[in-house]
């Protein structure tokens, strides 16, 4: 599996928080890689900085062999990189099909109006928002949000999706959904890199993961591996000694 | 695919009904046009038949309304850029054009053109660097940039410095004399009014206007989705210049004199977003509507004689009645009264 981004050795501080620090990793065609740390571990940073939203201190991003550090982010987008914001940012005065317009005209392939609209139908029949195209996209419910951010990310024809927690504050039954989605997305052959708190879903959908803390780099492997991690287990709830200590105490 | 619309028709439809059901999304009418030019017809010819100079003058500035007000929407109502000083573009014209009538002897057309031209281009090196802020920020510059303009021209002697440029009668010889001259500058204004208006709706059906609504929607976001933010605020700052420059080329052409305080009056500027607010910001017909009503309005303010003095209070009595109670302006309002109307009247 040849790498289509090569992130290395990334970092970025804000005033006197080290929010990434000499963080390297890379996404490989095709793979689905998931991005998961406690809160602060620097995830949603990471995608700032791939993005072009702020550039970074020090480390260099290479998407398809380009140099794209410090690249404004439209340009991030027309080299076919597309994301999901963690907060939804809808266009909120707009329908639903103008924002996912947006996407499509402006993403990797730059398409006319008429040829985006070809996109959208597709792309909207995919996720689920067929029939809440002429809704404005203020009136969508959270999850109905949720599923407009993967929409218009994906009208870009990416080729490398960035998904900043789109599982966040659905139900169960949702949940289970997005994920048949988001597999979806991949059987087409666009990459994903994911970050996601929602463990069953990171076991089920990711090839490998990176768990972060503190901005750097703490493992990394496939999802059993991570997940039986002592390093993993400590970041997230602490010294593993300490908790069996405290649990073999009697009470 | 397996995976298909099904998915989202159960658990989120339940809470998003309550709105009729999509309709198809056809491409925009083409009679919309139409319908503009017929309108100019309309205002290009009452007048001339009923032979009446009263309702020419006052059509006349309803048409410059009409295009200030439609070009600054595609700033305000578009982008989302609140633009006070935009009045610059319409003194700056004005000065131009009159300068290239008088010491240079164009033809009007040509130098109404050349005056366009030339404030499109100020326009665009100019907002790339002011175009760089946001919000208050920007409304700030922009009084700053009409302000700094007027402070120039007015200590600038090739144009008359504070005392401004007059016309001899002479500069409207080449159209027939004075009376042909002023029913020609007319139906060129009412030109320039129909111009704005096709321009208007060119750019809100286009794909640069989707960029531009995605600007006006949350400029971070459209940046991520790919839209060029810079390259699209300055080309529609520079489009939203052209035509005010032209306008104002041949409004001073016509009242025979210009100087800085009426050039760049900032009381007019703040008077077109009155109208666009009042009409309805973002869409084709709002600004249209608006300007024509304000201009009939103050038309009638003026004349009364007991509450001549009134103008702009009401003007300012009616902009807060409107962002109160109805704040999509009169389309907005019958948008929302009738939503079938949406696909005609954009």
């Amino acid at each position: 599996m040849s790498a289509l981004l090569e992130v290395s050795a990334l970092s970025k501080r804000f005033g006197g928080v080290q929010a990434v620090a000499d963080l390297s990793f890379t996404v490989g065609k095709g793979e689905i890689l998931a991005l998961i740390g406690p809160n602060g571990a620097g995830k949603s940073t990471v995608f700032d900085l791939i993005n072009g939203v702020f550039p970074p201190d020090s480390g260099r991003i290479v998407f398809e062999g380009a140099d794209i550090t410090g690249k404004p982010t439209y340009e991030v987008a027309h080299h076919g990189i597309a994301r999901a914001h963690q907060i939804v940012q809808p266009l909120a005065g707009l329908s639903v099909l103008d924002n996912c317009l947006v996407g499509a005209c402006y993403g990797h392939d730059n398409l006319s109006l008429a040829a985006g609209r070809e996109v959208v139908r597709e792309v909207a029949a995919l996720v689920g928002l067929a029939d809440r195209l002429a809704m404005p996209a203020g009136q969508l419910t959270t999850a109905g949000k949720k599923r407009l951010e993967l929409a218009r990310a994906l009208c870009g024809r990416p080729r490398l999706l960035l998904l900043d927690e789109v599982l966040a504050g659905l139900n169960p039954t949702e949940i289970e959904r997005m994920i048949e989605v988001i597999r979806a997305i991949r059987a087409r052959g666009v990459s994903i890199l994911i970050i996601e708190h929602v463990m069953r879903a990171i076991m089920s959908l990711s090839d490998r993961v990176v768990a972060l803390n503190l901005g750097r780099n703490l493992a990394e492997g496939s999802p059993p591996e991570i997940a039986n991690h002592p390093a993993v287990i400590e970041a997230y709830l602490g010294d593993p000694k300490l908790m069996t200590m405290s649990g073999a105490q009697p009470s | 695919m397996t995976v298909s619309a099904d998915i989202g028709q159960q658990d989120l439809s339940r809470k998003d009904m309550g709105h009729e059901p999509a309709p198809e999304i056809a491409a925009p009418r083409r009679v919309f046009p139409a319908l503009i030019v017929l309108l100019g017809a309309l205002f290009a010819l009452v007048p001339y038949w009923g032979d009446d100079v009263g309702l020419r003058e006052s059509f006349l500035l309803a048409a410059v309304y009409i295009t200030l007000a439609s070009n600054l929407n595609i700033m305000i109502g578009y982008a989302g850029y609140i633009n006070f000083g935009n009045i610059v573009f319409f003194g700056l014209g004005g000065y131009i054009c009159v300068d290239l009538v008088t010491r240079w002897h164009w033809p009007l057309v040509a130098a109404g053109l050349m005056a366009g031209a030339t404030v499109s281009l100020l326009a665009l090196v100019f907002g790339a660097g002011i175009l760089r802020l946001r919000g208050a920020f920007f409304a700030l510059a922009t009084i700053g940039v009409n302000e700094a303009v007027r402070q120039f021209v007015a200590n600038f002697e090739p144009w008359g410095g504070a005392t401004g440029i007059y016309l001899s009668f002479d500069a409207y010889e080449p159209l027939g004399g004075p009376m042909s001259a002023l029913w020609l500058v007319y139906f060129l204004l009412v030109g320039v009014m129909v111009l704005s208006l096709l321009l208007s709706y060119a750019i809100k059906t286009s794909k640069f206007g989707l960029g531009l609504l995605a600007i006006g929607q949350n400029e971070d976001a459209a940046g991520v989705l790919g839209v060029r933010t810079p390259l699209h605020k300055a080309l529609a700052y520079s489009a939203s210049a052209f035509f005010p420059a032209v306008a104002g080329g041949l409004f001073f052409f016509k009242s025979g004199i210009i100087e800085p305080n009426g050039a760049f009056d900032l009381t007019l500027s703040i008077e077109a977003i009155v109208m666009i607010m009042l009409g309805g910001y973002g869409t084709v017909t709002g600004p249209l509507l608006g300007a024509f009503l304000y201009e009939e309005l103050r038309g009638y303010l003026l004349t009364s004689p007991t509450i001549s003095q009134l103008q702009l209070v009401i003007a300012g009595a009616l902009l807060l009645a409107m962002v109160l109670f109805a704040p999509g302006g009169l389309v907005g309002f019958i948008h929302q009264r009738w939503p079938r109307s949406r696909t005609i009247l954009q």
